[in-house]
């Protein structure tokens, strides 16, 4: 008992005497989704999204730090502080409001598609495959089509070319070089979903939001961001 | 790592394999390694550790130290494993960011739940958020080891308890016969002969938590099966080693790396078995007594 006392004493002082000079920004992503954020070989985060952050930091003055966390707990997380923000091709909806906030978007509402190894597919009857609280899955859910879920969007992928499922249907620019490397196809027309993508922040944290929009405002302003948007997505990208 | 590596698409064949294998997040993979052995090497005597506590507890005569050794070990091996992995974590972190909250911002006057959110004050935090993010790492793990120590010491404190009540009562009571007060019954005559009893559970339950590592995946560490997951998905263009859908392999390699452990374990206990037995009223004793005799 008296080292149990012990150890939480010194767990409660621990680093009392830091000086808190500047805040440090944690940013939460998941590291999966190409081009959107993913962990590059040198096992770094990399993608339009860490750029777009180092980018909004930098804006904002402040310190950020990126950490990965699986997407099914990424909200979980935040809510309970294990980071500031996250920055992971989060799309803006009701549902997710009622429990965070978001910025402004940084990428207007995307499209997404399906992808198949054959377009003799009846989409409404398929088996789809798409990440588990994802905009899509609740698309396909209401679709009528059978939902097949996965924890990653790679796995997904994977499903369809296993045969697993019929088709996958995720954001269209996580697809592109996919498809463009395999013998997936596009099939089907691309849906809008979305009211855009843009950080998610704790309710509580209204400094942190109104400083990120307002590094958000810049970069469309100057037009660093749509610049940003081209490079990762292709000249034929939706841009502010 | 190599100077060869600078450009990988001109690579092809062993020369590519080696840069491959040799990048950063492999290096990362390879690490990961050595976190799931440290948790086996510091879980495991917490584990006994609690263990015991929870046996002595179970079998005191101090009517409330014994219920509390009854209901933890009742309590954790009735709930699943993973539920308690997923509570602990969690209850642990907000425990002790909220007494940090009350000793060290006094004067706040926001409530700490708002709606969904967990809100304590900035220096209330753990760790703080400007700590590196080796020290969030260092915390998420030391909080998974100790979610490991209280379920695993539930369990061997069951199988302790168990190979106390096996050793024979004639010790005992020679013991006491020999005017042997209770503690040193225990200490000089109980604790010496259970072991034989208590080995075969506890080495179950050791290739049980070295099965459970992967867990550690669930509470956000990224151990050896987040690392294969992550390298073997499928890579496009945008990587710089591009490759097809190679879980199967990474998979593969964790299946031998579990199999060589276990195995290597399995062997160690035989051993320690072997040298336990000798000289006590248990078959395997006596089979040995007669061997030399």
């Amino acid at each position: 008992m008296k080292s149990f006392l012990t150890l939480t004493a010194a767990i409660l002082s621990l680093s009392a005497a830091t000086a808190f000079a500047q805040d440090t920004v944690r940013l939460g992503t998941e590291g999966a989704y190409p081009p959107y954020n993913f962990i590059n070989d040198n096992g770094d985060v990399d993608g339009m999204e860490r750029e777009l952050g180092d980018e909004l930091c930098l804006r904002a003055n402040l310190t950020c730090e990126w950490v990965t966390n699986d997407w099914d707990s990424i909200i979980p997380n935040l809510v309970s502080g294990n980071y500031d923000a996250i920055i992971a091709g989060m799309s803006i909806t009701d549902e997710r409001k009622e429990v965070i906030a978001f910025t402004q978007d940084y990428y207007p509402p995307a499209a997404s598609a399906y992808a198949a190894l054959s377009d003799d597919l009846d989409l409404s009857e398929a088996v789809i495959a798409a990440q588990t609280g994802t905009l899509q899955a609740g698309y396909v859910a209401e679709s009528g089509a059978a939902l097949l879920e996965f924890a990653t969007p790679d796995e997904t992928i994977a499903a369809v070319k296993n045969g697993e499922a019929d088709a996958a249907f995720t954001d269209k620019d996580f697809l592109v070089t996919i498809v463009a490397e395999s013998d997936l196809i596009f099939v089907g027309d691309d849906v809008l979903l979305g009211d855009g993508i843009a950080v998610g922040v704790r309710q509580s944290d209204s400094e942190l939001q109104d400083k990120l929009s307002a590094a958000i405002t810049s970069m469309k302003e100057d037009g660093s961001l749509n610049a940003l948007l081209v490079k990762w997505f292709g000249p034929e990208t939706a841009t502010y | 790592m190599f100077e060869s590596c600078a450009d990988p698409s001109l690579l092809d064949g062993l020369p590519w394999l080696a840069c491959y294998l040799t990048t950063g997040k492999h290096m990362a993979f390879y690490g990961s390694f050595l976190t799931v052995l440290a948790l086996l090497a510091i879980t495991a005597p917490f584990a006994m550790l609690f263990g015991f506590g929870g046996a002595m507890a179970a079998r005191s005569d101090i009517a409330p130290l014994r219920w509390l050794g009854k209901t933890y070990t009742a309590m954790v091996r009735g709930v699943p494993d993973i539920v308690f992995f997923l509570f602990v974590p969690i209850a642990m972190d907000q425990g002790l960011e909220w007494l940090r909250h009350k000793v060290k911002c006094p004067d706040w006057d926001a409530p700490i739940r708002q709606g969904s959110d967990f809100v304590v004050c900035t220096a209330a935090k753990l760790p703080l958020s400007n700590a590196p993010q080796w020290a969030h790492e260092v915390y998420g793990f030391a909080l998974a080891m100790i979610a490991f120590a209280i379920v695993f010491g539930a369990f061997a404190a069951n199988v302790l308890s168990g190979a106390m009540t096996a050793v024979p009562v004639g010790q005992i009571e020679t013991a006491a016969a020999y005017g042997m007060s209770k503690r040193q019954t225990f200490w000089r005559i109980l604790v010496p002969q259970m072991w034989v009893y208590a080995l075969p559970g506890l080495s179950n339950l050791w290739q049980i938590l070295v099965k459970a590592t992967p867990l550690l995946f669930l509470l956000g560490v990224e151990d050896i099966v987040y690392w294969a997951r992550e390298l073997g998905g499928a890579k496009t263009s945008t990587f710089s080693y591009p490759h097809p859908d190679w879980r199967l392999y990474y998979f593969l390699g964790l299946l031998v790396f579990y199999l060589s452990l276990t195995q290597v374990s399995d062997t160690v206990f035989q051993h320690l078995m072997r040298r336990l037995s000798h000289g006590q009223a248990t078959l395997a004793g006596e089979a040995q007594r007669k061997a030399t005799a």
